[in-house]
């Protein structure tokens, strides 16, 4: 039994499903601890302190690392297996069928584009942060020249918020990761088994609350920090 | 009403296929998809020319039999119907309509219009026997089962079997079909015996088969002919699912 997870189509897309709600989850948990800068720099940043390179940070950023490969492996594999079902000839003329969400027909791309403002985000934040604590190092500089701790967010946050491109690149990277979960959240019930008509409303709008929550919850930060960068109150 | 066909022609499944058009003039807008096929083909033969080959049987939607890709939709524009229930006053006169076979790598083009779709047979096949008392004709209502559970049953009994689904599917799955297969009889006392095992051999040949894996778009309810819904596909997952568990 252990291998229908590889070797059956219904059990690939259940390991999608699973590492798909694992992802959701942590994004959640990532997005309330973005609200925190919002609030308070200073407790930003003692929760930055808290996730520095200590073995219980490292082992959640080595599992959440296996779930990302996991769900970005298994997509390229489920979407070349569809290509080839598809056949070679394709129709000559396609319509978007009643009911079809376009995002539905596009994950791939959408966590493509998602996949990739994660790499610009890692290089940002991570780099900066956990990566420079691994070297051994305790100061690192931004962007503008200064030079802070690893565990100083708030300051790299503020910096990285101050450009004007970073903020359009990371509200299109929010606004494919909403359309990603308006899709994937209620599938990963649907795939799961565990969905019915009565249900497909009650999930779909679960999905709609869910991924919004999650772009308003990031999105929020990106625009506070460049307000501020902009009116120089800080 | 005067067309303008665009129509898939391959000559048998090894050759190339390509579109070609053709002209049907005076055609009666009470005239059926299928007649006016029909109409063309006479015309063809008279001309001394191979007519286009496509599916058909009952012409009353029950069979499974017609199929065709007609303007992006399987079974042609109009929801919940099979190609043999639309007319051509549904199209506007003078339109160019292209026709197309089934696209699916599990369902090779025999010829024109015509594709083999028996690797639904061989799915259905896998699906093996349900556990019914033969001799004596029983008493309808010696097991009951609750009104929910029958009309679920009858309405997933409604696939049959054309292939739109898995034509229809960008992925070229087949889910949808054996998710009503797989439902129909899991829902009822009878077929229930033998659900684990069913939804296993079933899912385990339509992968054998080289059908895709299911994304959810729900484009083949959309496109359904008998508006099967993908309630059913979530039912399979669960049957799937716990079977698997249980092993």
């Amino acid at each position: 039994m252990g291998c229908f997870l590889t070797n059956s189509s219904l059990g690939r897309k259940l390991v999608m499903s699973i590492s798909g709600c694992f992802l959701v989850l942590f994004i959640l948990i990532h997005m309330a601890m973005n609200i925190v800068a919002v609030i308070s720099g200073d407790a930003y940043n003692m929760i930055c302190g808290f996730l520095g390179a200590n073995w219980y940070a490292l082992a959640g950023t080595a599992v959440l690392a296996l779930g990302v490969l996991v769900h970005f492996v298994y997509a390229f594999w489920l979407t070349w297996q569809n290509r080839k079902a598809r056949g070679n000839v394709r129709y000559a003329v396609t319509v978007t069928e009643k009911g079809v969400d376009w995002e539905s027909k596009n994950m791939l791309l959408l966590g493509v584009i998602v996949i990739l403002g994660l790499l610009l985000h890692l290089s940002h934040f991570w780099a900066k942060m956990m990566l420079v604590e691994l070297m051994g190092a305790h100061e690192v500089t931004i962007g503008d020249g200064s030079v802070v701790t690893p565990t100083d967010g708030a300051a790299i946050i503020q910096y990285t918020f101050s450009q004007w491109y970073n903020v359009v690149l990371y509200l299109v990277w929010f606004a494919a990761l909403w359309l990603h979960l308006n899709h994937g959240v209620w599938s990963m019930f649907q795939t799961a088994g565990w969905a019915n008509d009565t249900w497909y409303p009650r999930l779909k709008c679960l999905a709609k609350i869910v991924s919004t929550l999650i772009f308003l919850g990031f999105a929020v930060v990106v625009v506070v920090f460049y307000a501020k960068s902009l009116c120089g109150c800080c | 009403m005067n067309f303008t066909l665009k129509i898939w022609r391959q000559k048998d499944a090894k050759s190339k296929g390509a579109f070609k058009e053709y002209q049907v003039k005076d055609i009666s807008s009470d005239t059926s998809f299928l007649e006016m096929l029909d109409i063309l083909n006479n015309d063809l033969v008279h001309a001394g020319e191979e007519p286009v080959a496509f599916d058909h049987d009952c012409r009353e939607g029950i069979c499974g039999m017609c199929s065709l890709h007609i303007d992006g939709h399987a079974h042609g524009p109009s929801q919940a119907v099979t190609t043999c229930q639309i007319y051509m006053r549904q199209f506007k006169d003078g339109q160019t309509i292209t026709i197309e076979p089934w696209r699916s790598a599990a369902f090779p083009v025999i010829k024109d219009l015509v594709v083999n779709r028996g690797a639904y047979d061989e799915i259905l096949q896998a699906g093996g026997f349900v556990s019914v008392r033969t001799n004596s004709v029983p008493d309808g209502n010696a097991i009951p089962i609750p009104q929910a559970d029958a009309e679920e049953s009858m309405d997933a009994a409604a696939c049959v079997g054309c292939g739109a689904c898995a034509a229809t599917c960008k992925n070229g799955s087949a889910m949808l079909f054996v998710a009503a297969r797989v439902s129909s009889l899991a829902k009822l006392p009878q077929g229930r015996v033998e659900g684990a095992r069913r939804a296993k051999a079933m899912v385990a040949k339509m992968d054998e088969l080289g059908f895709g894996n299911c994304t959810n778009t729900g484009a083949c309810q959309a496109e359904c002919p008998k508006s099967i819904s993908i309630a059913h596909i979530a039912r399979l997952n669960r049957e799937f699912l716990c079977a698997k568990l249980e092993d």
